[in-house]
């Protein structure tokens, strides 16, 4: 499964590509908003959930190598988030579904291993 | 007694996020110029450059409190201030042992410099100094309070690592000595916004990450420029006053 057929299937709103969304296959998912549990918790090519729409998802994401970061709840990145992850060649996935639905269509598509 | 001009939130190149030129020197000068008599040095979870900026400062008017932006478990910036360096090495040690143990990336997140009074690199801290530290916000306010601290959560308007973002409300069990609000909010628009922060004093704080937002926006109307008549002045005693220069 890649990330294509993710925003298909949940119709996420791609506010960055970091590469063309069909080449890259998430490793696995993790949910959480606290930045700090993530940088602990999060494993490379990861897909991220949060409701945290600021800069410094942008980073957390690099410094892991996350697959993509979905945005939920309808929280919006600013300009210097969106600039950033441009920069970082970070994929930043929008959507106003809440964090549980997204993790729970995901593990539905297959995506089973955190 | 009269008005000191003060800038209570101001980092040095150890914080990584700070610009180069954020060394003891240009930190001193800068903040002469502009008039502040009173600055406060708040590195994220770390004081190893205070002693430095203080040196810097011998011979002028300005005042340097000994300072730390801590994170707290929940991801809360606190700044918690001192009288002297003493009691702030009891709550380094403590952060020394309880702060998540990950590796700076400079390439991510910025250089974390230690450096002398002259700005000159003496070392580089190679631990993440954005890390949480394994305490709660309570302990960490009793923690301070204990040490003969202040106490001020920063910039509680901001979504990332502002108290009300991330605990939803202030606990009203917190004995907070304020709060710090952005330097790009004013006092009428916070309170409308959060009717909450009413019972608290307020503090305006540049955040400092460069020599421009080192911004003074606070008036403590006190004796000394000290650490214990800002205290006072907090709580409007023995005629102190405190008022923000919106």
């Amino acid at each position: 499964m890649n990330l294509q057929d993710i925003v298909d299937q949940l119709d996420l709103n791609p506010y960055t590509q970091g590469k063309p969304l069909n080449t890259i296959e998430p490793s696995g998912g993790y949910t959480s908003d606290l930045l700090s549990c993530v940088m602990a918790g999060a494993k490379q090519g990861n897909i991220w959930i949060t409701l945290q729409a600021h800069v410094n998802i942008v980073a957390v994401a690099a410094l892991l190598d996350l697959s993509a970061v979905v945005i939920t709840e309808g929280a919006q990145p600013d300009t210097a988030t969106i600039e950033r992850a441009l920069e970082q060649n970070i994929t930043l996935l929008g959507t106003n579904q809440p964090s549980y639905l997204v993790a729970g269509k995901l593990w539905e598509m297959g995506l089973k291993s955190g | 007694m009269r008005n000191y001009r003060a800038e209570l939130h101001v980092h040095t190149v150890l914080s990584p996020c700070a610009e180069v030129e954020m060394i003891p020197p240009l930190i001193v000068t800068n903040a002469i110029e502009k008039g502040i008599e009173i600055i406060a040095i708040t590195d994220h979870n770390s004081s190893a450059n205070i002693l430095s900026v203080q040196k810097a400062a011998i011979g002028t008017n300005l005042t340097i409190i000994p300072g730390m932006e801590l994170t707290t478990h929940e991801e809360v910036h606190l700044l918690c201030l001192f009288g002297t360096m003493k009691p702030l090495t009891h709550l380094q040690s403590l952060v020394d042992k309880q702060m998540q143990k990950l590796k700076n990336r400079p390439d991510f997140f910025g250089e974390q410099f230690i450096v002398d009074e002259t700005g000159n690199y003496i070392s580089s801290d190679e631990r993440l100094l954005l890390g949480t530290v394994n305490i709660t916000l309570a302990n960490a306010v009793a923690f301070v309070h204990e040490l003969g601290g202040l106490a001020i959560p920063a910039h509680i308007d901001r979504k990332a690592n502002g108290l009300i973002a991330n605990l939803g409300f202030i606990p009203d069990d917190l004995c907070l000595d304020a709060l710090e609000i952005s330097k790009n909010k004013t006092v009428e628009k916070m309170t409308n916004e959060y009717p909450q922060i009413r019972n608290y004093p307020l503090l305006k704080g540049g955040d400092a990450h460069i020599l421009d937002n080192i911004l003074g926006l606070n008036h403590f109307y006190i004796n000394e420029p000290n650490y214990q008549e800002i205290g006072l002045a907090f709580q409007n005693k023995n005629n102190r006053k405190h008022q923000i220069i919106d």
